[in-house]
């Protein structure tokens, strides 16, 4: 197919390329002052915190060097934890611990980290080397998200998450992202998790992406990924639509886990949420966005603005034309 | 309304730039093509003694107009001294530096501004010569007479006749004739001599030529000696160095004779020094003459009206913004992955200085043995601060040893591998370990391979003749790179690399 006929057909069925989406989305609807509100991820918590909204909970905090000394103290009442920087891009530098040994820590990929390593990690994350920019950062240790075991069959370790891309208050497209054994137990689909589309309406999976493929079943487990349902949908839905107002970004993403015990859970908000999403739902972002471009004044109400996404962001895929 | 404005920016950008293009190409006639421009050379004399506290008087042959270079610019930098210009026919023009009294080092200069003539002299006719009176004695008489006899009856005339007895002198083997007239260790001026003298005695006026080869930069030019013989009512050179034949030089003839180019009374310890040096410079500001006055004020203020050093800083920071746009279009429209916004523009600045082979092969070993020690680095757990520091010291390093091996090697290039920015080149490794680590190394070596694919092409469009004659030229020619860049900005089409990876979703 040559590459003049790929982009109209991209074009016709309102593809989104990340041009368009930091010209014409990013760029006018996310005011830089928001940013830090999303970037740092303490800020995030408190804003969700004060919100109401609900969100792992926060074991504590590391600022400064010196405090990565007194790490084991920190660690001390917790069998399994999460540490991440709070200015993480794209899921970098996240350790999931699972467990522990007499004196050394059990990574969610299976391997093993003594208090060495867990130490000079958080002194990494401190400097900065995960962070946007390179600037110094805090590295947070939080709740490890016993996930709810609906997605157990096709998910290979690691946390599921749900990602639902957030315009003007209204959810326009979600996906859930599956780690897999390639993306070592992580939610992110450059890193090799797969993602599956997300039927608006009933909150049901779709077929997946993985790369550039579209794939059908888990590559590890081998179960079919669709027809899942999304426990809590109607809650993950009205998650998203209070997001808007609780950063003030125009067009963000959030992800969302859902705990065995405490429900949905907000784990971060995403200013640049990457456009993969498309893929695994085999739908144009622009054709939606464009739909509530055009009839935001009629959307006054939260419950509005999520029968709007129910309606109108059915599943439908492309659509199939008839013939003539 | 965003968009309007844009556009209005752009085009007035475009329009003002253009405009001043435009008026400066058709009306002021400012070349279009680097060819148009020509060499103009630089050649500077320094002369140093020692005083002895009299009277002292330096002379000093001055070059003059030659069939294809004019003198267009001379100065003398003498302080206290008396300056004349004495004919000495024959030889040339001297120029005579004179004081009453003078002690201590002593150090004048002369400096000159030649360019190739637009229009060959017509040299219809040179004065003829007298015919000289030579003769050589005993032996050498019997040497001489066999030698020439043997090149004219190789010969029909003069013109054929003297590169005849230029070539048996320089293949002369030992003991036969031509040798035997040379003397032991024949030396250049030797042979110029000998020839100039056989010729004269065969008939044929002929002198000695001093002059030095023009070369670009160089600080200690050699004074060689060539012959010139008449024919046909005209001066012809003939050249005796062999490397005269192999690469087409241009030769000054400076004066002729054997006297020396110094000559000096009331002091000792005479040296002198030729420093030549070439630039280029537009010919619209070479032929002042035609000049008008406004266009005299514009060359004046372009970057023409700079210092050489400093034209050949501009020459590179002008194309600078040509890299950087290309990289815009590579980054945005087609969509390549790179280390670092302008890295590659970077690095293709070094490859001009390296040439893009070697500057490849020095890039990657750097690099390469960067990450080694980076991975190294790694099980010492240090922050990330001091890490970078240390990766900073072993790139330098790395320059210096691979410099210093290459030298020896003998590959004159490993002098330049100095340029590499070497921040960027530690950001670089410290970039590439994190993907490495967390991607993987095929998206490490991916991004890598990107960067010096975009690095190559900035190299290959900076480096382009026209390109740099271009924008430095016609530096207006920005404005319209900048409206380009603008435009750019606001491109909000799929990227290249986009319909690929969104190829799935290209259904009806």
């Amino acid at each position: 197919m040559n590459w003049f006929r790929l982009n109209a057909l991209l074009n016709a069925n309102g593809v989104l390329g990340i041009n368009r989406r930091n010209a014409e989305y990013m760029l006018p609807h996310n005011p830089r002052a928001c940013y830090p509100l999303v970037d740092d991820k303490t800020l995030t918590k408190q804003l969700a915190a004060r919100a109401g909204v609900a969100v792992p909970e926060l074991y504590g905090v590391i600022e400064i060097q010196q405090q990565v000394r007194t790490l084991p103290q920190l660690l001390g009442k917790y069998r399994d934890f999460v540490i991440k920087p709070a200015r993480g891009s794209q899921g970098d530098g996240i350790i999931v611990v699972t467990g522990r040994t007499r004196n050394s820590y059990r990574i969610a990929d299976g391997s093993l980290m003594d208090e060495h390593e867990l130490g000079f990690h958080v002194s990494n994350i401190l400097a900065g080397i995960y962070s946007l920019g390179g600037q110094s950062d805090k590295a947070l240790i939080e709740y490890r998200v016993n996930f709810d075991p609906v997605f157990e069959r096709i998910t290979y370790r690691g946390v599921p998450d749900v990602r639902i891309i957030v315009f003007l208050g209204v959810p326009v497209m979600a996906m859930v992202r599956l780690p897999t054994r390639m993306s070592g137990g992580k939610a992110n689909l450059h890193q090799g998790a797969i993602g599956t589309g997300v039927d608006m309406a009933t909150g049901r999976t779709l077929d997946a992406v993985w790369r550039t493929e579209i794939v059908t079943e888990h590559p590890d487990t081998g179960n079919p990924v669709s027809g899942v349902q999304i426990p809590h949908w109607d809650t993950l839905l009205e998650l998203g639509a209070r997001s808007h107002e609780l950063t003030g970004l125009g067009y963000q993403g959030i992800d969302i886990v859902l705990d065995r015990d405490k429900g949905p859970l907000i784990l971060e908000l995403n200013a640049r949420p990457g456009l993969a999403i498309q893929m695994a739902n085999q739908a144009g972002l622009r054709t939606r966005l464009d739909s509530v471009q055009r009839e935001l004044p009629g959307l006054r109400t939260l419950a509005d603005r999520v029968a709007f996404a129910r309606e109108r962001f059915a599943h439908a895929q492309i659509p199939a034309r008839l013939p003539a | 309304m965003k968009r309007l404005h844009l556009y209005v920016l752009a085009g007035l950008l475009t329009a003002i730039g253009g405009g001043f293009f435009l008026y400066k190409l058709f009306v002021l006639g400012f070349p279009l093509q680097p060819e148009t421009r020509t060499d103009v050379w630089r050649i500077e004399v320094q002369i140093r003694f020692e005083a002895a506290g009299g009277p002292v008087k330096a002379g000093l042959y001055l070059p003059r107009r030659t069939g294809d270079m004019i003198i267009v610019d001379q100065s003398f930098v003498s302080p206290g001294y008396g300056i004349v210009t004495e004919p000495r026919p024959g030889r040339g023009l001297a120029a005579i530096y004179s004081i009453r009294e003078a002690g201590g080092l002593q150090t004048l200069y002369y400096r000159a501004v030649l360019q190739p003539t637009r229009i060959r002299d017509d040299q219809s006719r040179d004065a003829m010569p007298d015919k000289p009176a030579v003769e050589f004695e005993g032996a050498e008489r019997i040497a001489a007479e066999t030698v020439i006899r043997a090149a004219q009856q190789q010969s029909s005339d003069a013109r054929t006749l003297a590169p005849l007895i230029v070539k048996r002198l320089q293949e002369a083997h030992p003991d036969d004739e031509a040798s035997f007239l040379l003397g032991r260790q024949p030396s250049n001026r030797r042979l110029v001599a000998v020839a100039v003298k056989l010729l004269q005695f065969s008939g044929v006026p002929a002198r000695t030529v001093n002059g030095i080869a023009l070369e670009p930069e160089r600080r200690d030019a050699r004074i060689v000696q060539w012959l010139e013989y008449f024919a046909d009512g005209r001066w012809h050179a003939a050249h005796t160095l062999a490397s005269a034949r192999e690469a087409p030089r241009t030769y000054l003839a400076w004066w002729r004779g054997d006297e020396p180019l110094v000559t000096l009374t009331g002091g000792r310890q005479l040296e002198h020094k030729i420093a030549t040096s070439r630039s280029y410079e537009l010919a619209t500001r070479t032929a002042h003459n035609q000049q008008r006055d406004l266009e005299k004020k514009l060359v004046e203020f372009s970057l023409f009206g700079l210092p050489l050093q400093s034209q050949a800083l501009f020459r590179t920071l002008m194309v600078i913004p040509v890299g950087i746009l290309l990289l815009v279009v590579l980054r945005n429209i087609v969509g390549i992955k790179t280390f670092g916004t302008f890295m590659p523009v970077l690095i293709a600045l070094a490859f001009r200085q390296t040439g893009p082979a070697w500057g490849i092969v020095f890039l990657c070993i750097v690099i390469g043995l960067g990450l080694a020690v980076r991975f190294y680095l790694d099980r010492l757990k240090l922050l990330l601060v001091p890490r970078l520091a240390a990766i900073v010291i072993v790139v330098v390093l790395l320059i210096a040893a691979l410099t210093v091996v290459s030298f020896k090697l003998g590959l004159e290039r490993g002098l330049s591998i100095g340029l590499f920015p070497i921040v960027i080149m530690t950001m670089t490794i410290e970039r590439m370990t994190m993907v490495w680590e967390e991607r993987g190394p095929g998206e490490a070596l991916q991004q890598g391979l990107g960067s010096i694919a975009v690095g190559i092409l900035c190299y290959f469009v900076m480096n382009l003749r026209i390109v740099e004659h271009l924008f430095f030229v016609f530096p207006e020619l920005l404005l319209v790179a900048l409206a380009a860049t603008l435009l750019l900005g606001r491109y909000s089409g799929y990227r290249i690399t986009e319909l690929y990876r969104f190829r799935v979703l290209a259904r009806k």
